[in-house]
């Protein structure tokens, strides 16, 4: 194998599995050293430099990071990285004066943005600083989007989302609430700099059955009828209630409707449960509060007695696998009645834009999806954007958050006249972590504790009201367990080969047997060399320029590498050292021209 | 050395073994040996090899003398039992301990201070006895634990640290073997452990003396250049001769060797060793032969590594004693000391 260009900025960044994989790549493992230090503010800056809603995300976030974090590779689970984001959130001190400013002048032009769910809001909160006048139109009274409107508050608060959303409104953006954009042509004849638009994915998915029309009363669509309850419109729900479909949007449903007095509530999935969409964590928590999942049942029709709704007919399925657990084929076993007052329908969102005209160079494909470019976020209209759930189909808050910072980049760069695809690479700073003999500077003793549990209220305080927030976030104590897990996988080991004497010292010391000295061939001998060999290909897998002493090479498999620091630390002539890698992703500031001193980011 | 414990985290994949054990089972304490010294690898190699022969760690006995490399038992086996003695003395008291429980597998530690110097003469005689232990020299070339000075193994012109050359001559603990009677010599590289871990494999279940003289550079005191047991000068200079496959007991012998550079060896316990030979005419069962062709080979500045000898069948110290087949501690106190009268009797038959 070539020897690996570590100097290459996604080298080290991979290695941070966390990190790689938080589509707005927070700098997990700094944050969570910040609130080990009790340094809570600046471990909430961190986190708002790319993720804009720390305490928003602290309770809600999707957490691709989790699943792909390394510890839960070297034990069973992964550091509660969102758990942790939220106590950052919670104990931070004063963080107003630490925040982006706008400057005292504007710089004349005029951005208007529709929707004021997260995508629209972190573009604003990227162009604000740099002069931009920024403008949100919002349909519904409040801001936020769907985590507004449809994450429930027992999930997530009012207050919460107040005080993030009143960051970006602090610095100057004009939400016009109650605006509903109904002609994109008209806004546009209105001569923006650019138009971002940042609608989001609004139709939830109907379920034409027999009966569906005469229990209309009785029927719901799953992101409508929460928006309903969000806004006090819905007040109330039968007693025998039944969910069809089991992702995020039905456990959101489930848990409403038992606080909105329904007795007996189940989801009805059609597949078995390794199928269901929704997280681990969320399924969890409707479980605990008694909600059933029904497998193999796929809706047959509406029963509808007398004018109403009584409940619905399922087909009872049953599934034949391949060995890797896919589906093969399926059949009807039977058919079964469950009587039900209300059923939600929460089977899916698409996106809808009836109000952009056809006309208007702002191509839309086949099945009525924009063509949106995947880097630069541009419609085929020039100065027009698009974002969050509204560009690719819904996501998550966290993409709605990276897709905004991409897309101020690219508008930044429109409104300068400049070309949007020469934007800033990714850049990687290496800073060692030696201290002195045997000290470094970070936590490196592998702590063999298991994942800390968060506290909730107790089942029978958390139905009195729908705005009961159930999780209580990580105690003091807890969470200075939990910080302790994390690996710290941005401590990179850093290898020279010129300086290496194949004394095999790391090789004997490394706990998890990552290293190897081995003569050169191809990948797959490289990896099969190891004393464990190196089966998961999705990690990275180092290869060193060839050795002095015998042309060999040194190669590390970073899957379940613990930065224990140890290979640096026995190593007699520092062939090994330990660095901590800091990506730095180019926001829409970095591109500034004009005032190169300009930080936008906190200290 | 190091101040942070190699923490028990272990790969999810790791192995385990016959008696279902890990290769971390096999570990010991942190060491406290310099970052790079030669010693901890051989330490690694001893840990892969007990592991992969599923050694009973609480059938095992260590045994050292003084010096760095006697310090090793101490980082590897942690439940094994074990004995630091006076500096080069250990052959004496694995002498005694494999007397007291023959059924027990023995590992003596050594440095070449340990074994050359100070114990040359306990040296010699445990490998005369044929006392069945395998003997492990980490050689050096100085007395690491005392900084450095040169010790009997150090090579004619080798430069010390602070300049001073070496002028006497070396003893080679090879050579020695060969005439004191040793039935198993070997020599190898702390930095070779596909060439090591065999070897230990090897020597642990020969029947009788097995050394094997491991160069195992000091990176502290003897890594410079003009130093002669540096990492660089011993790969320069090892030129493997007999590459050692071990086949346990049970299992087949898979390889396939060409003829005539190669033999197999069936030891007592029914485990086999397939010798490849490098080079076709040398012949690690002929003493003589060997001893010549070792002995020309260092005047030539070079170290011929691997099984150098091999003698299956001769008879172990408690063959050649006609000793009893259980362990003294197993025996009735009236075997082990017969009474007054009998002693009476004994000694009147001197007077
Ligand atoms: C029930 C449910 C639960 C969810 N739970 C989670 C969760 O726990 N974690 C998570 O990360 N994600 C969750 N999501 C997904 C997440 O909320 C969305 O992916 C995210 O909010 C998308 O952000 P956005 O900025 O693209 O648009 P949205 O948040 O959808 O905001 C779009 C806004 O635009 C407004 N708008 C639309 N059209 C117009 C118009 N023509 N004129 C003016 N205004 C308009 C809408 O009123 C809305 O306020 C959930 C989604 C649902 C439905
Ligand atoms: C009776 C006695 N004499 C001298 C010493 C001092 N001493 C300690 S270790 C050592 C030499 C060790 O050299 P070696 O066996 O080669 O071990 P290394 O440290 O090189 O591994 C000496 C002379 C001692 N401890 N006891
Ligand atoms: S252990 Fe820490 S740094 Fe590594 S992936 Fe998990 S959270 Fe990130
Ligand atoms: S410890 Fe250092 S010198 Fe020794 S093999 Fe490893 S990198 Fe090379
Ligand atoms: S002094 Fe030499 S022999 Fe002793 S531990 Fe250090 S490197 Fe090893
Ligand atoms: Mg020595």
């Amino acid at each position: 194998m070539k020897p690996t260009d570590t100097q290459h900025p996604d080298w080290f960044h991979r290695v941070v599995d966390c990190q790689w994989a938080c589509p707005a790549h927070t700098d997990v493992p700094e944050y969570i050293r910040l609130i080990a230090q009790g340094r809570f503010t600046d471990a909430y800056m961190v986190n708002r430099d790319s993720n804009v809603f720390p305490g928003i995300l602290g309770r809600v976030c999707d957490r691709p990071c989790e699943p792909a974090c390394r510890r839960g590779r070297v034990e069973d689970k992964p550091v509660a990285i969102c758990r942790l984001k939220r106590v950052a959130a919670d104990h931070k001190g004063e963080v107003a004066h630490r925040l982006p400013q706008a400057p005292a002048k504007n710089n004349g032009r005029r951005i208007a943005c529709i929707g004021a769910g997260p995508a629209s809001l972190t573009v604003a909160n990227d162009l604000l600083p740099l002069g931009y006048e920024v403008t949100i139109f919002e349909a519904h009274g409040k801001p936020g989007g769907l985590m507004r409107s449809n994450i429930p508050s027992f999930r997530l608060p009012a207050e919460t989302l107040d005080e993030e959303i009143g960051f970006i409104t602090g610095m100057g953006a004009e939400i016009r609430l109650g605006h509903r954009i109904n002609s994109m042509k008209a806004l546009l004849d209105e001569g923006w700099d650019a138009v971002f638009v940042g609608s989001g994915a609004p139709r939830g998915k109907d379920l034409q059955l027999p009966g569906r029309d005469e229990a209309a009363a009785n029927i719901h669509i799953g992101i409508d009828w929460l928006e309903s309850v969000a806004f006090e419109h819905t007040k109330q729900i039968g007693r025998r209630v039944l969910i069809i479909g089991v992702g995020n949007t039905a456990m959101d449903c489930c848990r409403s409707a038992l606080r909105l007095g329904a007795k007996d509530v189940k989801v009805m999935a059609r597949k078995p449960r390794n199928f269901f969409k929704a997280s681990d964590w969320e399924l969890e928590d409707a479980e605990s509060e008694n909600v059933e999942i029904v497998v193999n049942h796929s809706p047959k029709a509406f029963v509808v007695e007398d004018g109403r709704l009584t409940g619905m007919v399922f087909e009872q399925m049953a599934y034949e696998f391949d060995e890797r657990g896919k589906i093969t084929g399926q059949r009807v076993t039977g058919e079964r009645f469950y009587p039900a007052d209300d059923v939600v329908l929460a089977i899916g969102q698409e996106n809808a834009f009836p109000w952009i005209e056809r006309d208007l160079g702002i191509e839309f494909d086949k099945w009525e999806v924009p063509v949106v470019d995947e880097t630069t976020h541009a419609a085929t209209r020039p100065g027009v954007f698009f974002g969050g759930d509204s560009a690719f189909g819904p996501k998550n808050i966290i993409w709605a958050v990276a897709h905004g910072h991409t897309a101020a980049v690219s508008i930044h760069l429109h409104c300068e006249g400049r070309e949007l695809d020469k934007r800033r690479p990714r850049t990687l700073k290496m800073e060692p972590r030696k201290m002195g003999l045997h000290e470094w500077a970070y936590s490196n003793d592998f702590d063999p504790l298991e994942r800390r549990l968060v506290p909730h209220v107790e089942l029978k305080k958390r139905f009195r009201r729908l705005d009961i927030e159930v999780e209580l976030g990580f105690a003091a104590e807890q969470a200075a367990q939990e910080v302790q897990r994390c690996l710290n996988c941005d401590v990179q080991t850093v290898f020279t080969a010129s300086l290496c004497i194949e004394c095999d010292a790391c090789i004997d010391i490394c706990p998890v047997d990552c290293l190897g000295i081995l003569p050169n061939g191809d990948e797959h001998s490289l990896r099969q060399g190891l004393k464990a060999p190196a089966n998961n290909l999705e990690q990275p897998f180092f290869v060193s320029e060839p050795l002095k002493q015998t042309g060999r090479v040194m190669v590390k498999d970073e899957n379940l590498c613990v930065h224990c620091g140890l290979c640096a630390e026995r190593c007699p002539t520092d062939a090994w050292d330990m660095q901590k890698s800091h990506v730095r992703l180019p926001y829409a500031a970095d591109e500034e021209p004009l005032c190169p001193d300009k930080q936008r980011r906190s200290a | 050395m190091t101040y942070i414990a190699k923490p028990r985290v272990d790969h999810p994949g790791l192995t385990r073994n016959a008696l279902g054990m890990t290769r971390r089972d096999y570990e010991g304490a942190l060491s406290t040996l310099c970052a790079g010294c030669g010693h901890d690898s051989v330490t690694a190699a001893i840990v892969r090899a007990c592991w992969e022969m599923a050694l009973p760690p609480h059938r095992v006995v260590k045994l050292s003398g003084i010096g760095c490399s006697s310090k090793t038992p101490a980082y590897f086996l942690s439940q094994s039992h074990g004995i630091n003695t006076v500096h080069g003395r250990m052959p004496s008291v694995a002498t005694g301990a494999a007397a007291a429980n023959r059924q027990l597998t023995f590992m003596g530690i050594s440095g070449d201070g340990d074994s050359l110097s100070i114990g040359l003469g306990q040296f010699c005689h445990a490998m005369r006895r044929n006392v069945r232990m395998l003997y492990i020299i980490e050689n050096n070339g100085v007395y690491g634990l005392t900084k450095g000075q040169f010790s009997a193994s150090a090579d004619i012109g080798s430069k010390a640290k602070k300049g001073e050359i070496n002028m006497q001559p070396p003893i080679d603990p090879v050579l020695t073997a060969l005439t004191a009677g040793a039935t198993f010599v070997a020599r190898s590289f702390s930095g070779d452990k596909e060439q090591l871990v065999p070897l230990i494999k090897a020597g642990l279940s020969h029947d009788g003396f097995a050394l094997i003289d491991v160069l195992s550079p000091c990176v502290t005191f003897n890594d410079h250049e003009d130093s002669t047991k540096s990492y660089a000068f011993s790969r320069q200079f090892y030129h493997p001769a007999v590459h050692t496959d071990f086949v346990a007991p049970a299992e087949e012998i898979r390889a396939r060797y060409d003829e005539g550079a190669s033999m197999e060896l069936e030891l007592h316990d029914g485990s086999h060793l397939a010798l490849r030979k490098v080079e076709p005419e040398y012949d690690p069962t002929d003493r003589d032969g060997a001893f010549v062709k070792i002995h020309e080979r260092i005047q030539a500045g070079e170290w011929l590594t691997g099984l150098l000898y091999v003698e299956t069948g001769r008879e172990e110290m408690h063959g050649l004693n006609n000793t009893v087949h259980d362990p003294l501690a197993t025996l009735p106190f009236s075997a082990l000391c017969p009474g007054a009268e009998t002693l009476d009797r004994t000694l009147a038959r001197y007077r």
